[in-house]
């Protein structure tokens, strides 16, 4: 039995910074932006969370396919930015967005892609009979220490995939998965803001996982690059998806629509899903997407997508994530710190 | 004293070696060492290692030990020594070697040098690092080696009119050698302009200007020379040990564009050796920062004061031309595992003296020199050696 997306909604905040702002102000005069082919990064409002993401996210996809909240079974939400330590994000979600009590939910961490992961959940219950529909969301508003290398691209936003087996927008053909120990970025409990491996994160962290699962998959499926018309790839900055692209074959017009970090910045758990919205945004019926998540710690999800004729109704019915893109209001580094939190008052 | 000879040597593929631990490179030059020196480990009478700082990079002291654990040598009781002198701890290391076998006291004895450093991130690596310069006048101002090198680049400028072209051709050179060379960290050509348009680390000296972080070890295996036929061929005889020190920190020397250190191990090398500059047909050379090989070209005697910015722009140094510099890459391009360098320089000169070094042989080659300083020159050591 066939499953897939039923529906799909994106969030982006509308605050922006420039990436050369930040660095005008750690006095950094490398062409980081260019270096990282990140120009600015949207940035949350001082109220804005995990949470209010998730639902405005969920909302949309609701919206998009006109689904009954109430027959959705379960709620994952994927994050590594959770308001709470304890207490769960997919219970504020399901409350919010009409969903009546008899569903499941839990909150998911896998860095940065919890997204893809809890897509996979839903997918096998779905698939199993055992729940109708399910809500898969990936959400962050991602943390970066000021000065950090991270902070030029950690951004907020996220995207909610409704997975069901009827009126599918796109149908989920295979899924496959590359998990290791690897210990290239972290955050332990009860510190504001996470650690990384430096250039550890590069070759035995994203590359090595995202092309094994990419592989992975294409060898179980018998498919190869040319069998796709696009390919999404984890953004954790402008640079790793287009030379992991690159080494896999796919070539940059198959990633371009997807690719939507140099505008935007990492929306970690949902930078994937945020390009893979943007690419069923302009996607035709019968087209074939190739996605790969990441998540340092470390593991790739990797999916072949066939997009269904229900797309063409359904798009416009929510916004765009162009739509989010291009609403924007540039902010300074003062109140970005402000909205950011990283005052102590 | 009796004369002393390299009877086998071994070296790690330098780089990130993100699979392997300290103990791992520790084990696989090791390995390398004894088998081409064919000797086996009943006979081996001491180790000694050179070892920046397995306490900050990996948490691990007493490397002496370790190294005989790793090798499996402790069944033996084999006495093993860790010495350091910050990034010439190899070489002190070497030098440590010939003088037990040169006294008589110890027959074969292994010199090794290794250093782990990509666990800790690039800033606790710099901090450690910067533990050979002089903490508490140059580190608690906020010196770091890059930025002590950079204000011995500035003033050779200023006296000389070195310009920041010449040093960069030191950097396409040895990244041209490196090309050639396996165990090379980068293997990848690169231009002047290249250089000038990387990265600012501390003016005038950019990313390209500066050697590596890196991950590996070498081992040379020693015996006296009336035995070493007995092991090898093509034994390497070691004319010449020289080791010189000078003051901890930059600001106390004579002058900041010559190490002393460096010129007075070199003359006492080239005194032991009876030899001159004019002698040596290659030389490994201490280029940590690129203003590093134009000091040291001119403070070993190759060059006239002043004059090594030009040496570099006229091609002198490079192979096939009169005096081959950094012919394995250097640390510049082969890489810089810090306690490491000093050894896989002698690996170096052991290979092209064999003739073995493939596509980067200078041909003829029969003395060679290694050069390797600790900190800002607070430790130089030089090695001459010759194909018997």
């Amino acid at each position: 039995m066939s499953a897939g997306i039923v529906s799909y909604g994106v969030y982006i905040p509308k605050y922006r910074i420039r990436v050369e702002e930040i660095a005008r102000v750690w006095g950094d005069k490398n062409n980081v932006a260019q270096n990282l082919n990140v120009f600015e990064k949207s940035v949350p409002d001082a109220d804005e969370d995990t949470i209010t993401i998730s639902v405005e996210a969920a909302r949309n996809a609701i919206n998009r396919a006109g689904i009954d909240p109430t027959r959705i079974g379960a709620i994952y939400v994927g994050s590594e930015s959770h308001p709470y330590a304890v207490k769960p994000t997919g219970t504020i979600v399901g409350e919010a967005i009409g969903v009546n009590s008899e569903f499941t939910a839990a909150d998911f961490e896998f860095a940065c892609k919890a997204g893809t992961a809890a897509m996979q959940a839903c997918l096998g219950m779905v698939s199993s009979g055992m729940i109708d529909l399910g809500v898969a969301i990936g959400a962050d508003t991602s943390q970066g220490a000021p000065g950090d290398a991270l902070e030029y691209t950690a951004a907020a936003g996220g995207a909610a995939y409704v997975i069901g087996r009827d009126n599918l927008a796109a149908e989920i053909e295979s899924t496959y998965s590359f998990t290791t120990d690897t210990p290239d970025f972290w955050r332990r409990e009860g510190r504001p803001y996470p650690e990384h491996g430096g250039r550890f994160t590069g070759e035995p962290g994203y590359f090595k996982h995202v092309t094994n699962a990419a592989r992975g998959l294409m060898k179980k499926m018998g498919t190869s690059p040319k069998d796709y018309d696009y390919a999404v790839f984890h953004q954790p900055n402008g640079k790793f998806p287009v030379r992991v692209a690159a080494q896999l074959g796919f070539t940059s017009e198959q990633i371009g629509p997807g690719l939507v970090v140099p505008r935007i910045g990492n929306t970690y758990s949902g930078s994937s899903l945020v390009g893979l919205a943007a690419t069923l945004d302009v996607a035709s019926s019968g087209d074939r997407i190739f996605m790969v998540s990441f998540g340092s710690g470390a593991g790739s999800d990797a999916f072949s997508i066939r997009v269904c004729d229900e797309i063409e109704t359904i798009r416009n019915r929510a916004p765009l994530v162009e739509d989010y893109i291009n609403c924007s209001q540039h902010l300074d580094y003062a109140v970005y710190a402000k909205n950011k939190g990283k005052l102590r008052l | 004293m009796r004369s002393v000879s390299i009877i086998g040597a071994g070296c790690t593929r330098f780089g990130e070696r993100w699979d392997d631990s300290l103990r791992d490179l520790v084990v696989e030059t090791g390995i390398m060492s004894i088998e081409d020196a064919n000797v086996g480990g009943e006979e081996i009478d001491a180790l000694y290692v050179g070892n920046m700082s397995g306490g900050r990079f990996v948490e691990q002291e007493h490397i002496g030990a370790l190294i005989a654990d790793c090798a499996g040598l402790t069944r033996l009781h084999v006495p093993s020594t860790r010495v350091e002198a910050a990034c010439a701890s190899g070489g002190l290391a070497l030098r440590q070697a010939v003088l037990a076998v040169a006294s008589g006291y110890s027959d074969i004895v292994i010199a090794a040098g290794v250093e782990k450093m990509t666990d800790v991130s690039g800033g606790t690596a710099a901090d450690a690092l910067a533990a050979a310069a002089d903490r508490e006048w140059e580190c608690f101002f906020g010196a770091t080696f890059p930025a002590l090198y950079a204000m011995i680049a500035r003033l050779h400028m200023h006296q000389y009119g070195t310009s920041h072209e010449q040093l960069a051709e030191v950097a396409v050179k040895n990244h041209h050698n490196g090309n050639m060379n396996p165990i090379s960290q980068y293997h990848m050509e690169i231009s002047v302009d290249k250089v000038l348009k990387s990265p600012l680390v501390a003016d005038p000296l950019r990313v390209l200007d500066c050697s590596p972080i890196t991950d590996g070890a070498a081992a040379v295996v020693l015996a006296p020379t009336e035995i070493a036929k007995k092991y090898t061929d093509t034994p390497i005889e070691v004319l010449a040990t020289a080791q010189a020190s000078d003051t901890l920190a930059l600001h106390d020397r004579r002058d900041i564009t010559t190490l002393d250190a460096s010129v007075y191990a070199a003359k006492r090398a080239f005194k032991q050796a009876k030899l001159s500059p004019e002698d040596i047909d290659l030389a490994e050379v201490h280029d940590a920062f690129t203003i590093g090989e134009i000091a040291a070209i001119e403070d070993i005697g190759f060059f006239k004061k002043g004059q090594g910015g030009k040496a570099a722009e006229e091609g002198i140094t490079h192979i096939g031309a009169k005096l081959p510099i950094n012919t394995s890459g250097g640390l510049k391009a082969c890489g810089h595992p810090v306690g490491a360098t000093g050894i896989k320089q002698a690996y170096e000169i052991v290979l092209q003296l064999r003739g073995e070094a493939g596509k980067r042989q200078v041909e003829g080659a029969k003395i060679g020199l290694t050069h390797n300083v600790g900190g800002c020159g607070g430790t130089a050591l030089v090695h001459i050696m010759s194909r018997r």
